[in-house]
């Protein structure tokens, strides 16, 4: 049956040795990799909006997972609990009730919003700690909360307002697309509980190929703009979306059209400004130094001190 | 005027708590420089151990920075009116290659500050504003969900940006002490030589015989 491809395996039940690991990283913030000596699979969520019921199991086996509790919250009208992504909860159903102009339906769409474990990601752009946040070959991006110094520089750098910071231990938090569970076989704990198949995890390859069998099945019941959500400004996603209105991503709780690290981040980053500031500093030292030998010291006289003691004895008389 | 504060070898140039505000400043401009450098060259992040690790320095580096804000505070409420410009400041600044070879005969007399130090008081007390308010807005612990991203990630480019222009004043700033001997005491004992004053600053001698002082 088409539509339940992609189940997960059991979970192994001894000896479970990650498959990957430190030697597999292709990007380290604030310090650089060797070149890993293998290239690991591109593996993929993908996130099938049409297909979602709003449940909210993904989040129930994220906390769950993720050993994160959140408090009881407070009804404020919306289907969309907690509000918001927090340091403890990784993934958030953002529901939007929409008329849809066309047909004069209510649609209700659903999309779980989290990491998108960008190719190209802003975060670890961002990140002034070394190690702080990495990025294996197989396109996941997690943190390390050993390294993590709580500055927030990830929140600035996302294009999607993931990261969150804990008001507890003061460090950043998101989806780690389960990279413990996968790293052993596993998918990401949200795909595994997802009722529906909504959320499904393999290769980045295979998901494409899922999201075009799903984007055929859209279009032929009418939703003409269905498509597939990898937005190539941050050299596409590790978290995918079939959206049944690729057209309009915004519609969906405010997906990016297209999202791209903010051109202030990348200045901000630049190594050409780290270059040009210390060689500017390094200038002004050369020229002070230049200025001391060739004019220096700028000493009074002995004449000086009689001048001042006439001016000043002059008065006292 | 009376004798027992102003003898020719030790002219009374800045009070005591001029010069405590002074120091204070200058230790949290170093402390700000070496932890603002840890976070922003990657290269220079082990500077972070001389804090306690990258977690302290990013918990220190704002409240330094308020330090600083508040010393620089009562350097500029004591400093304002020796600051404001005059004309001779523009002819300092028009003759400027009598005033970087230190021949200061060419040179009108001035007084308490020269024009370079006005520009180093007004250049910093306007960047240490741009740094503190991109600062707060960075402050991530306290202010971190008060601005949207946009805004922080602007504050975050100027804060960088700002810094290394503070830097370069402070590097200049420093190199007058050695490039004028006789100038550090003037933070350390508070007092200055008649020689000294009547080489760099005759208006401000004149005064102080004067009574002005």
């Amino acid at each position: 049956m088409a539509n339940f491809e992609f189940v997960l395996p059991p979970p192994p039940t001894r000896n479970a040795t990650p498959s990957y690991g430190e030697q597999d990283l292709v990007r380290r913030s604030a310090s650089s990799v060797p070149p890993p000596a293998r290239k690991l699979t591109e593996v993929s969520k993908l996130i099938d909006v049409s297909k979602c019921i709003g449940c909210k199991a993904c989040q129930a086996a994220c906390l769950e997972w993720n050993d994160e509790r959140i408090p009881v919250g407070e009804n404020d009208g919306s289907y969309t609990i907690p509000p918001d992504l927090t340091p403890n909860m990784f993934t958030v159903m953002r529901f939007t009730e929409w008329v849809n102009p066309e047909t004069q339906d209510l649609e209700w769409l659903i999309r779980k919003d989290g990491c998108m474990h960008c190719e190209d990601p802003g975060c670890l752009t961002a990140c002034p700690s070394p190690g702080a946040i990495v990025q294996y070959s197989n396109g996941i991006v997690d943190f390390d909360h050993d390294k993590c110094i709580g500055c927030g520089y990830c929140v600035d750098g996302c294009p999607f307002n993931i990261p969150r910071i804990s008001q507890v231990d003061h460090k950043a938090y998101k989806c780690t697309l389960c990279s413990d569970r996968v790293a052993v076989g596993q998918g990401p704990a949200c795909a595994k509980a997802c009722p529906t198949h909504a959320i499904v995890f393999g290769t980045k390859e295979e998901m494409k190929q899922h999201a075009e069998g799903r984007i055929t099945d859209l279009k032929s019941r009418g939703f003409a703009n269905a498509g597939l959500y990898d937005p190539p400004g941050v050299k596409g996603t590790h978290v995918m979306y079939v959206l049944p209105h690729a057209d309009q991503p915004a519609l969906y709780a405010g997906l990016p059209r297209d999202p791209k690290i903010s051109p202030l981040v990348y200045v901000w980053k630049s190594a050409a400004k780290r270059y040009a500031s210390l060689a500017a500093m390094a200038a002004v030292v050369v020229a002070m130094v230049v200025h001391q030998v060739a004019a220096g010291p700028n000493r009074n006289t002995d004449e000086d001190e009689e001048k001042a003691r006439q001016l000043i004895e002059g008065r006292d008389k | 005027m009376s004798a027992e504060r102003h003898t020719v070898s030790t002219l009374k140039r800045h009070p005591l708590d001029v010069r405590i505000a002074h120091w204070v400043a200058a230790v949290s401009f170093i402390l700000l420089g070496l932890s603002g450098f840890a976070l922003f060259f990657p290269g220079f992040f082990f500077i972070t151990a001389l804090f306690g690790g990258g977690e302290t320095t990013r918990f220190l580096h704002p409240w330094i920075g308020l330090a600083l804000v508040l010393s620089y505070l009562v350097l500029f409420v004591r400093f304002f009116s020796a600051c404001l410009w005059k004309k001779e400041d523009t002819t300092w600044v028009l003759r400027a290659p009598d005033v970087l070879a230190g021949r200061e005969e060419n040179l009108p007399e001035f007084g308490k500050f020269i024009a370079g130090q006005k520009m180093y008081f007004w250049g910093m007390a306007l960047l240490f504003v741009v740094l503190l308010v991109s600062g707060v807005i960075i402050w991530q612990a306290y202010f971190g969900s008060l601005t949207p991203i946009a805004v922080q990630r602007l504050a975050a480019l100027t804060h960088s940006i700002f810094a290394v222009l503070a830097i370069l004043g402070f590097i200049i700033h420093v190199h007058m002490v050695t490039w004028e001997p006789g100038t550090l005491r003037a933070m350390i004992s508070g007092t200055v030589t008649g020689g000294w004053a009547w080489k760099h600053h005759r208006k401000w001698l004149r005064e102080i015989v004067a009574g002005k002082n």
